[in-house]
């Protein structure tokens, strides 16, 4: 399959390992990944800090960058941004677009997905051929949880990784308080939120905390450091790039 | 051409500024960040809500057409909001043609009047309430005492509020800031004659009020409610409710004025069948509430003899115009929302400054009040009292789609505040990210960010307005390499490259066997 790759602002920018292994995955099971080197943001920080004339650009590019029939799917390592993409570019384009934008965003909304719909609705595959022998927890993401309704889906890739040792997270589906700009307008319940999830996290003794959102990851990751956690964070995608030839190797913890 | 411009209609007011309870008195993140501080309220509130949120998951997962019942509600109420002008029409029709009286009320000055009018015609200076949210969204309580007339509430919790001279913060739980410590110490101060001897113990505690409420209840002439549900169709109102405290202000007085908020019209009596489904599962975690009482007007020689509706306004009419806010007109009060709020359940409901907190309260307020009726008006930050984890639309038992409809507030918020330092540096970022090379410039300038790393590469401070991040997380320094430098390099197409030639090869081996296999087995 031709697949399109959204690398996402803050994936390029600040977590490109996460893309890398999303990558190196679709690219061992066989299809051709295409990197649109226009490509940029999804615009979700914008939408969901209350901006919706400011994104249009962004909403066309992302329409323009993937409208390519050649591109059979559009595949990004974020549930947040496959969930703006899905949901909230309509709306943009409904209010503040022209005929050909809500038609361009309702061709790439159909065919956008986030790594793990990709793999098991699109690809269906669940085992990857990963191996990863160590102790992980999966925190599921809000949006790829209530907005995306990927469900098991995630656990299901996880599950079927080679010597991966998967601890249940508790109370799991609660948002770890990172929403954006949320974190930094609502900082004190954020941290609030954050503390509890961290609490959860680590009383596992997960090596690892995986999630399908750099984001949400880069919250919990941070709140891990600051704490001196022995978890890590990983996005899912590198756990399930990581092979017997070519394994993940675990960075020095925070401790 | 000799006409006259009439011009558009006026767009409808809202609840109006300094009267009521529908804005608080600081915007949500410091109110949030003093109720913070407060151990014992975040104790209570995890396990209150925690509590309430497992019972829910129980009764609803137990129904087999709960989904079914979701959309139902969310049909109906949709269909009222539709048509909401025919049916209060039809609803004053029927309550008059029953004996009541319906009162228009435009706001909460004009019901806050409309019923100490019709209190004062009684000669009685007291009354007994059943717990109400629209007489709390309009003050009522503090209007009367103001008019010299004094309001008891029989509700336990409201009662413990009330005698403690706080407010709500729970639209089911007024007092679920409370503990059984801390309510004996407020009985002992302000129940005249209790026993000094009360102890902390819930059936103790219960029966203290009890008796204090019994005489009110013998003793008052007139009874003031609200209403969760008024039938277009036959003029029928209910409450429901769980001590039975209603049921004896709603059957024992002479005279009963209730409150209710335009949006509570059902049309067809059968449409309860529904909603007495909906509203205790999702509210108490209970399969039916204890009690459930439905009037229609006046019935001589039995309850009361006086029955006056006052419906209310107060800014519902404005979320109605609003063709995306008007959904949150859809509420049933039940608090769903609130109690699997991770918001709602660290900052409590103080810090939302009005009679509706939680999520739901982030969308109805600013709706009802307005966001910027003053300079700095604390709505405006109510719909970013939010991560956007959609908890609450998973549990909204009408579907109300909350999430969206903060994101449309947050939206109506920057489009009404004008020029602003955080417009201005969208605009720019939007700017940027909309052209690739300003972008990859700017992705170079944050790999700069790697100098004011540690050693370790980490960031553990940041400057305003990022701050409030590094209070409680570190940053990971910026990478060197972004990934579409990486994707562009030799070294990405040959880390790919031999991704799928790994690929491929175990494909070939895993196949191959298989084919022995499916052989051995012909």
């Amino acid at each position: 399959m031709r697949i399109g790759l959204f690398a996402t602002c803050l994936g390029d920018t600040l977590y490109p390992d996460a893309v890398k292994s999303t990558a190196v995955l679709l690219a061992r099971l066989g299809h051709e990944v295409v990197f649109p080197p226009g490509q940029t943001c999804c615009g979700q920080m914008h939408v969901n800090t209350g901006y919706q004339r400011e994104p249009v650009p962004l909403v066309r590019n992302y329409a323009e960058q993937f409208g390519d029939a050649s591109i059979e799917a559009v595949v990004m390592p974020s549930g947040s941004c496959a969930g703006s993409v899905r949901h909230q570019h309509e709306i943009i384009a409904e209010r503040y677009g022209d005929a050909a934008l809500r038609s361009g965003v309702a061709t790439v909304k159909a065919k956008t997905y986030e790594l793990s719909e990709l793999l098991v609705d699109v690809l269906d595959v669940t085992d990857v051929g990963a191996y990863f022998p160590h102790r992980v927890t999966y925190h599921p993401t809000c949006h790829s949880l209530r907005m995306l309704r990927v469900g098991d889906k995630p656990l299901k890739l996880l599950r079927a990784v080679d010597a991966i040792d998967l601890v249940e997270l508790p109370e799991a589906d609660a948002c770890c308080g990172f929403g954006g700009t949320f974190a930094l307008k609502n900082a004190d319940t954020s941290s609030a939120m954050l503390k509890d999830k961290l609490a959860h996290v680590t009383g596992t003794g997960a090596d690892v905390c995986t999630a399908g959102d750099s984001s949400c990851l880069m919250h919990i990751g941070g709140g891990l450091s600051r704490i001196k956690a022995g978890t890590r964070t990983l996005h899912l995608a590198q756990i399930l790039a990581s092979t017997r030839t070519a394994p993940h190797v675990l960075t020095e913890a925070a401790r | 051409m000799s006409s006259t411009f009439l011009g558009m209609p006026a767009a409808p007011p809202r609840s109006p500024y300094g009267s009521g309870n529908l804005r608080g008195d600081e915007k949500f993140p410091k109110a949030a960040h003093h109720e913070l501080r407060n151990d014992q309220l975040r104790r209570n509130l995890r396990k209150a809500t925690h509590t309430i949120r497992g019972k829910r998951l129980n009764v609803t997962a137990e129904l087999p057409d709960w989904e079914a019942l979701r959309d139902a509600g969310s049909a109906i109420k949709t269909d009222t909001m539709n048509r909401l002008p025919e049916l209060l029409e039809q609803l004053e029709r029927k309550v008059t043609e029953a004996g009541g009286t319906v009162h228009w009320a435009r706001d909460a000055d004009e019901a806050n009047a409309i019923v100490t009018r019709l209190v004062a015609a009684t000669g009685s200076e007291e009354v007994i309430k059943v717990k109400s949210m629209a007489t709390q969204e309009i003050g009522l309580n503090e209007h009367l005492e103001s008019q010299g007339v004094r309001a008891y509430e029989t509700d336990l919790a409201e009662l413990i509020v009330q005698l403690a001279d706080d407010k709500p913060s729970h639209i089911l739980v007024p007092a679920i800031h409370r503990n059984r410590d801390e309510i004996r110490e407020i009985f002992l101060k302000e129940i005249p004659g209790v026993d000094p001897e009360l102890n902390a113990v819930p059936a103790e505690l219960a029966a203290a009020a009890r008796a204090y409420l019994r005489e009110k209840f013998m003793t008052t002439k007139v009874a003031i409610s609200g209403a969760n549900f008024g039938i277009a169709e036959t003029g029928t109102l209910s409450v429901v409710e769980s001590e039975g405290n209603g049921r004896m202000c709603l059957t024992l007085p002479e005279t009963l004025i209730t409150v209710m908020g335009i949006e509570k019209v059902l049309p067809r009596y059968e449409d309860l069948e529904v909603f007495f489904q909906l509203l205790p599962r999702s509210s108490t975690g209970e399969r039916m509430n204890p009690y459930t009482s439905l009037w229609t007007g006046v019935t001589p020689g039995d309850g009361p003899q006086e029955f006056h509706l006052v419906l209310l306004d107060n800014g519902r009419t404005a979320a109605l115009a609003d063709s995306v806010g008007r959904e949150a007109l859809n509420c049933i009060r039940c608090s769903a929302c609130l109690n699997v709020c991770p918001v709602y359940e660290r900052a409590g409901g103080h810090a939302y400054g009005s009679t509706y907190p939680g999520p739901i309260g982030a969308v109805l307020t600013p709706q009802l009040a307005g966001m910027h009726a003053a300079k700095d008006d604390p709505n405006s930050s109510l719909p970013y009292a939010s991560s956007l984890c959609g908890a609450c639309f998973d549990a909204c038992p009408v579907k109300i789609d909350i999430p969206s409809l903060l994101v449309e507030l947050r939206h109506q918020n920057t489009e009404q505040s004008g020029r602003t330092v955080e417009q201005a540096a969208m605009k720019a970022a939007a700017a940027v990210m909309a052209r690739p090379g300003l972008y990859t410039t700017a992705q170079k300038a944050a790999g700069l960010g790697r100098v004011v790393a540690g050693r370790d590469k980490k960031i553990t401070r940041l400057p305003a307005p990022f701050d409030g991040w590094s209070e409680s997380r570190d940053l990971a320094a910026p990478p060197k390499q972004t990934f579409r430098d990486w994707f562009a390099s030799d070294e990405g197409r040959a880390t790919l490259g031999a991704a799928a030639r790994e690929g491929a090869e175990s494909r070939a081996e895993s196949a191959t066997p298989a084919t022995d296999d499916s052989e051995e087995q012909r």
